[in-house]
């Protein structure tokens, strides 16, 4: 079994977010960066199958020469081969980033043969467009169900689960090739080894030149909204405050 | 015209579709388009009067025999085949699972661009200005969307639903989509009702939410037997749910669910904006923690600097105290 996933560098900020002087992006000078959790747990997800089933997890990102440490994190999670499809680090659109993924899909595949699962997270963790994942696997012609939170793969077909508003799941079963895109709590990433930090380190990583073709929505600016502010009030500081809560808890109402 | 995607599962429509609706008539209005909505099941065209009072003057009423159960492609395919042969300036849904997976499609399909979860729209030419929300809701982002018809979905909880200043009394019409092989493979083959024993984060009037700061499994026990006493719910953070303390269907915030309780009682929970995004909805914010530095702390309405292990047991113990016949 053949698994590729795709997964976003994206910026980890912490309480507030800061934007750069031109509003175009999100000042990172001094934040981590991450990929989203969906993203992560389809890494897994993708490890697991070829633990499973044999075969090979390639992980895919799109993004500046940076993303090879979110390809290196992957790599030492258990994923066999990565690739990096190298930008300036400028915004892509949903569509200009879904054209050069399934570009890239289609060169990998004309190499070393198809993938049998194409992964992506439910939404990247920060544009959210809901929607990369879909346009890749359009282009290449392939099912795809959205938003699954349980995977089994048998003879040839995925059924998966998705969780209904409110409570309980919908199944969806497809032949594969096909496509999915994952939501976090499918399963628990597992912590790489030390010796998966190891490989990974020294892994190579497969450049590729990707082609810009603009197609939107396009990113004007980026704005803060503005949070309600409220006055803390300091009740106290340690179980001498218990009466304090409970008379806030009964003037609410939420007292049985 | 301006077409609306109606969010349904089996004939109950998803709360947001009315906001996608109020949303889609105000850029009717403005562009003096008729409101369209379409609603995809077999089993009737819904509530007539109901989209009467939205402001929809038009109902495609999208049919198949093989429309029994939700199928995205089959949804996206009828939607795509309306827009080529009746042309709307513009097809919105609400920004749910549901919604924004088939107008993605439908912009696959269609080769245009689509905008998720938008807040606010300008119709300007060439290309729509629109502000929509980035971060699960921690960040907006102004865009520009071309492309005919325009393709957006609306944040859900975002904007107020408001029933039209005048009724109408829309016409129905008819459409059986001619769908395709590849169109039937996407679709709902089975379903697993829910298990209804546990009050559900999303509708608790009450939510204990636990941190890093409860300091392992047992540790939740508490913040249960408080939800219990309060008829809530347990939340936790992402640092809780990766050490594996609870399952993933009790993570709070932008991955997680997003709740909206009377009282969202946060233990040990440092407050990132992920977290936050998630418990916003919250009426009132009572912090429990260690640190008066915590960005939780700066965002609640009250908050207690000391042990959770120490407040929480005593807030237990008083509760009890005074209402020795309450539940738990
Ligand atoms: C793309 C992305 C998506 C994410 N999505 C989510 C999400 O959906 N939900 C989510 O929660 N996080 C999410 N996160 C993670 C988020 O950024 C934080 O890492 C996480 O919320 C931190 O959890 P915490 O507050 O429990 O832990 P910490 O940040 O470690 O905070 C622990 C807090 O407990 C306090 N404390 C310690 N001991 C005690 C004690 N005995 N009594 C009282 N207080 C004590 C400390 O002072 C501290 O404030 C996401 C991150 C990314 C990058
Ligand atoms: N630049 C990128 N590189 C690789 N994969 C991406 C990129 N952008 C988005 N994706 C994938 O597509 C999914 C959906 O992204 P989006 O449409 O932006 O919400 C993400 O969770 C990723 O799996």
């Amino acid at each position: 079994m053949r698994v590729l996933v795709c997964v976003k560098r994206v910026p980890a900020p912490g309480e507030r977010i800061v934007l750069t002087p031109d509003q175009r992006a999100m000042e990172t000078r001094f934040l981590g960066f991450a990929v989203s959790p969906h993203e992560e747990c389809a890494v897994e997800e993708a490890i697991r199958l070829v633990e499973q089933h044999g075969g090979s997890a390639t992980v895919l990102t799109l993004g500046p020469p940076e993303a090879e440490e979110q390809l290196r994190d992957a790599l030492a999670m258990g994923v066999d081969r990565a690739v990096l499809l190298e930008t300036d680090g400028s915004d892509w659109d949903p569509m200009a980033t879904a054209r050069a993924l399934a570009q890239a899909v289609q060169a990998l595949e004309a190499q070393d043969g198809p993938f049998d699962l194409l992964l992506f997270g439910n939404e990247s963790a920060d544009s959210g467009g809901y929607q990369v994942g879909i346009r890749v696997a359009h282009a290449l012609a392939r099912p795809i169900v959205t938003g699954i939170k349980d995977l089994a793969v048998e003879a040839g077909v995925a059924t998966a689960k998705r969780p209904l508003h409110g409570g309980g799941w919908e199944i969806y079963r497809v032949p594969l090739p096909a496509a999915l895109t994952v939501l976090e709590g499918i399963n628990l990433p597992r912590y790489p080894s030390l010796r998966g930090r190891l490989r990974a380190r020294k892994a190579p990583i497969h450049r590729m030149a990707p082609k810009f073709e603009p197609g939107g929505p396009t990113l004007v600016r980026l704005v803060v909204p503005e949070e309600r502010r409220t006055e803390t009030e300091i009740l106290g500081h340690g179980p001498e405050v218990a009466p304090k809560v409970v008379d806030i808890l009964e003037q609410l109402g939420v007292l049985p | 015209m301006i077409l609306t995607l109606v969010d349904h599962d089996r004939g109950q429509v998803a709360r947001n579709t009315w906001e996608a609706l109020t949303f889609a008539r105000g850029l009717a209005e403005r562009l003096q388009a008729p409101l369209a909505a379409m609603v995809v099941d077999p089993g009737g065209p819904g509530p007539l009067d109901v989209w009467g009072r939205y402001g929809v003057s038009q109902v495609i009423h999208v049919t198949h025999p093989e429309l029994d159960e939700y199928a995205p492609d089959a949804w996206a395919r009828a939607l795509e085949e309306w827009i080529r042969t009746q042309g709307p300036v513009a097809a919105i849904a609400p920004g749910t699972p549901r919604g924004n997976e088939v107008l993605a499609r439908a912009g696959a399909r269609l080769g245009l661009p689509m905008a998720a979860n938008v807040v606010q729209v300008e119709p300007a030419e060439p290309a729509y200005r629109l502000t929509r929300v980035r971060w699960g809701g921690s960040l907006l982002e102004e865009a520009e969307l071309a492309g005919e018809p325009r393709l957006m979905t609306v944040a859900p909880n975002m904007v107020e639903a408001r029933p039209a200043s005048q009724a109408t009394e829309p016409p129905v019409h008819v459409h059986t989509p001619d769908l395709q092989e590849a169109e039937r493979t996407v679709k709902v083959v089975d379903r697993v009702e829910a298990a209804r024993d546990r009050v559900s984060l999303v509708d608790a009037r009450v939510v204990v939410g636990g941190g890093r700061g409860v300091g392992s499994a047992e540790g939740f026990r508490v913040l249960e037997e408080l939800a219990e006493l309060l008829g809530g719910a347990v939340g936790c953070s992402r640092a809780v749910t990766n050490e594996g303390w609870r399952p993933h269907s009790d993570q709070i915030g932008q991955t997680g669910t997003r709740i909206a309780p009377e009282i969202y009682i946060a233990c040990g929970i440092s407050g990132a904006i992920q977290h936050y995004v998630g418990c916003k909805g919250a009426k009132r914010i009572l912090a429990i923690n260690t640190d008066p530095e915590a960005a939780m702390v700066a965002k609640a309405d009250w908050a207690v600097i000391a042990d959770l292990h120490q407040v929480v047991p005593a807030v237990i113990q008083e509760i009890r105290r005074r209402h020795p016949n309450g539940q738990g």
